[in-house]
């Protein structure tokens, strides 16, 4: 499979989705294990997507100290309620200054 | 309040949204180019999917080497909020035919936020068309220019935007993780769960594991 078919399947399969909520009958979709499922997955996958990005390289686990500074800084800005983007910004120039530090 | 009161009022926080969190296409076009897509992937991935959390994900994963079903699953699995949000909004927008195959497209956490925000069923209808139109606009428009801008880059990693994609999903994730002890407790053991499987199995294939804990509490929720 190369990468164009990857994003093909993925443009697809997400438009499918969001039309089977819109369109399907609502007894089909409407369960409360699959509800309750489909609420939960998204935490469970971002919570391991962060995890992986941030401690793990090539396969193997790895403590990069100026990703996990950024990483922190983002939390930070979080609790300060910040906006999306500043959250954004603050993990990216921390981790870049945290680099730039550590050598 | 009347009517169209309401009705503008709808319109200013679509666009407020929409402008606020299109501007973080510009880190989705970055990170998609470090993740070794080209600009017009990154591009397609915006106009067509349209959903950013799944398109994240699949950069993600591909920029870690991993497999390209296991990425696409992991993506198309954090895409199945939106069939949700789709059963929501159904009773609300009342479109049909061709109108509802468009407007399918927008339903995504964003437009679903506004338009349930909103004091009645006119207004939410607003509410949804302005934040679909205003985020579609300008999360297609930054993540072309951030993937330009980016791939005229030598190495990102000196500019920390190997930390951008990490932020964006815990930005996304935190409200969820605020209102919810269960939640974290959830996360938590996710990551853990990927974390230990890392060493063990092939790149993607961790992520997709972290689900397990999800159907497992679902289930237990059926069960009682």
């Amino acid at each position: 499979m190369t990468l164009w078919w990857a994003i093909a399947a993925l443009c697809a399969g997400c438009y499918a989705l969001k039309l089977a909520g819109l369109a399907a009958p609502r007894r089909v979709l409407d369960h409360p294990a699959l509800r309750r499922f489909a609420e939960l997955v998204p935490v469970a996958l971002l919570a391991a997507l962060i995890a992986v990005q941030v401690f793990t390289e090539a396969g193997e686990l790895r403590f990069d100290p100026a990703r996990t500074a950024g990483l922190g800084a983002a939390a930070v800005a979080l609790l300060l309620r910040a906006p999306f983007l500043v959250v954004l910004a603050t993990a990216a120039v921390v981790t870049a200054l945290a680099r730039m530090l550590l050598g | 309040m009347d009517r169209t009161t309401h009705r503008s009022a709808a319109v200013r926080d679509g666009l407020g949204v929409g402008m606020a969190v299109g501007l973080s296409g510009l880190a989705f076009g970055a990170a998609a180019i470090i993740a070794g897509l080209t600009v017009p992937q990154a591009c397609v991935l915006s106009l067509l999917t349209f959903t950013g959390a799944s398109q994240f994900a699949l950069t993600g994963a591909v920029g870690a080497g991993g497999d390209l079903v296991t990425a696409t699953a992991g993506a198309l699995l954090l895409g199945g909020r939106n069939t949700l949000y789709g059963l929501r909004l159904a009773d609300l927008l009342k479109v049909r035919g061709p109108r509802r195959l468009l407007a399918a497209h927008g339903v995504i956490d964003e437009t679903t936020a506004v338009a349930l925000a909103q004091p009645d069923e006119r207004a939410a209808r607003t509410g949804f068309t302005a934040t679909f139109a205003s985020l579609y606009i300008t999360w297609n428009l930054c993540t072309l220019a951030g993937a330009f801008g980016t791939s005229f880059l030598g190495d990102p990693g000196v500019l920390g935007l190997d930390a951008v994609g990490p932020a964006a999903f815990l930005a996304i994730l935190w409200p969820r993780l605020a209102a919810s002890k269960e939640l974290r407790l959830l996360a938590v053991a996710a990551a853990a769960i990927a974390l230990c499987a890392t060493p063990f199995l092939p790149p993607g294939v961790p992520v997709l594991l972290s689900a397990l804990p999800a159907l497992g509490a679902a289930l237990v929720g059926m069960a009682r």
